[in-house]
Parts: C-alpha cells; structure tokens; sequence
C-alpha cells in the first residue's frame, strides 16, 4: 500500500490530503463508463436467467468497487479507516437473509389465501 | 515522527491509541464517512423493503425496461433515459474527483469549474428525473397506491426510492455551489473560517465534498441494479 498523503506536523500549520496522479482518474472513470453499457447491454439484449442477475451483480460490484476504492481514495486509507466504515455494511446481508425468508412466507400465506379463500 | 506501522499492527496500534483513531484524516472527512455510512443504512433499508414488498406480492411487477422505455420518433428505446442519467451522473463523478485532485494543487480557478461543472451534471441529473416522474405520473398513470401496470407496491418503492435519492443529489448541487464559491474567492487558500466550526477553511473540504457526491453515484449505481434492471 503506498502512502502518498502529504502531512506536517508542528504549530497551526496541519496540511492532510490525498494526491495522486490524474491518470488515474481518468482510467477509472473509462472503466465506470465502459462498465456502465455493460450493465444497460445486458438489458437491451434481453439477457434472462441466472445469467442476468450474475452478469447485474459482478457490473455493480465491480462499479462501487472503484468508486469507493479510487474515487473516495479508500485504498490509500489506513486500515482502521477502512474496516469502520466497510465492515458494519456487511451486517445488511444478515437483513437480506431475514427479509428474503419473510417474504418467502408472507407470498406463501398470501397464495394460500387467494387460492382456498381463507 | 517514527513511520507508523502497516497492516494489522497498525489497525490494533491506531485504534488504541491517544487522541485520534483516524490518523491521517481530518476530522470533517471522518465525519462525512460516517454520516455515509449511517446513510448507508438507509438506502439499505429502503432497497430491503423493495426487495421485500415486490417478491412477496402475488400479482405481477411491471417491467422496468418497458415502463422507461422512451421513443424518439422511433421504435421505444427500453431504458434510455435511465441509461443516459447513470452516464451523467458517471461523468459527474469524473469532474468531482479532478476538483479535488485540483484542489490539493491549490487551482484555484480549476478547481472552481470543475466544481460548478458538478454541479451542473447534478442539476441537469436532477431535471431529467423530473421529466422522469412527469412522464410516470401523467402518461403512465403511475400512483405511489397503485398504477394500470401490476404490483400497487411499484409506485410507493419507486418514488420513496429514487425522491430520496433526488432529494439528495439536490442538496449536493446546493453544497457544491457553495463550495464552488468559497474556493473562488480563496476562502480555502486564506484559511478563513467556516460558517458553524470556526476552524480553518482548507481545500480539505473539497475532499469531503466529493465524498459525499461520490457517495451519491454509489448509491445510483445500486438502484440502477436493482430497481431497474432486475
């Protein structure tokens, strides 16, 4: 991990950044447009299935990869930076789980009702 | 001042130690990640509750890429519009990283565009929502209680989600304007003080800035995929 951040210590004067090469910028944001009709392809050529939503996920994913990585500099950030904000995310799959089984069993009983009337 | 130590060492030495957590960072940038990330939670419920409501409903979902389709003269181009948006929001993203890349090089005319130009791609984002919902609302006939399309829930999820989301891309412009200002009249190069803090102005804040405007597209490109591309 390179650290490029610009820091002196000493008296009032406290300067704290993130400076890279504009090269990157640029490279990541290609990526981001060329990801991007990726994604609305997948749409436009009707892709359905498991295909699809695999093919949705990985453009997504690897999107808010980039952006959280480059564009909000995370990978230059220390570690303790990083885990606090990234890690309790995490937890929202748990709620995924909770709320993937609700539905299930609310469409269940919802089916019961309409097809036996009771 | 010894290099301080990487990896797992240096998260255990950062978290015990005096002072500050966050080494390296100043402390309105800490702020904003965390504000992020309770935004986060947010945005999070309101895509659980989505999720929730649309595969639990026994009657069809209407068809994202049919609904936003959009025909110029032609054939309905499915999505277009939605497409369009994602890329200027994209694009956004592109011209905030460089202000603040600008910034830090103490640009100040630079970085001054570059923020106004933000702004502008947010505002024109925010205008195409607004034909967006015109057109779902008047043509289509969409109701946050029911639409002539299926589901009833499609309209509630869809304005919940994609207002809040508008809501917060509106008040990105607002900051970025403000923003746009301090650093053309030096604010940050001067180092004067901010409305509520009383602490030194400092293009850091285009930095913090940004975060919250990258945060916006993040959010944009989960809602991209799963509202209206699943």
């Amino acid at each position: 991990m390179t650290h490029e951040q610009t820091q002196t210590h000493g008296g009032e004067a406290h300067v704290e950044g993130q400076q890279h090469p504009l090269g990157i910028y640029f490279k990541i944001w290609a990526w981001l447009f060329v990801l991007s009709t990726f994604s609305y392809l997948v749409d436009y050529f009707h892709v359905q299935g498991l295909l699809r939503w695999t093919l949705i996920i990985i453009f997504m994913l690897a999107k808010a990869g980039l952006i959280v990585a480059v564009f909000m500099h995370m990978m230059w950030e220390r570690l303790a930076l990083i885990y606090a904000i990234l890690a309790p995310p995490v937890f929202i799959l748990v709620f995924v789980a909770l709320m993937t089984s609700e539905s299930g069993y609310t469409f269940l009983t919802r089916t019961i009702f309409f097809v036996t009337g009771s | 001042m010894s290099a301080r130590p990487d990896g797992a060492r240096g998260f255990v030495a950062d978290w015990s130690s005096d002072q500050r957590t966050f080494k390296g960072v100043p402390w309105g940038k800490a702020m904003m990640w965390i504000f992020l990330l309770s935004d986060t939670f947010i945005f999070s419920c309101f895509l659980l509750s989505y999720m929730t409501v649309r595969s639990s409903t026994t009657v069809p979902w209407p068809n994202p890429s049919e609904v936003f389709a959009l025909s110029f003269g032609g054939e309905p181009i499915p999505l277009i519009l939605i497409a369009i948006m994602t890329f200027i929001l994209i694009t956004s993203s592109g011209t905030m990283a460089l202000a603040v890349n600008f910034g830090y090089r103490k640009n100040r005319a630079v970085t001054a565009i570059l923020l106004v130009v933000t702004a502008i791609f947010g505002a024109t984002f925010v205008g195409m929502q607004a034909f967006e919902w015109t057109k779902l609302i008047v043509e289509e006939g969409v109701r946050p209680w029911g639409n002539p399309m299926g589901a009833a829930q499609f309209g509630s999820t869809f304005f919940m989600i994609t207002g809040f989301h508008g809501f917060h891309v509106s008040v990105g412009v607002l900051f970025l304007l403000i923003v746009a200002r301090k650093v053309l009249k030096g604010e940050y190069d001067r180092g004067d003080k901010g409305y509520f803090t009383s602490r030194k102005g400092s293009y850091e804040i285009v930095e913090t800035m940004g975060l919250y405007w990258h945060f916006v597209d993040l959010v944009w490109v989960f809602i991209f995929a799963f509202f209206y591309l699943w």
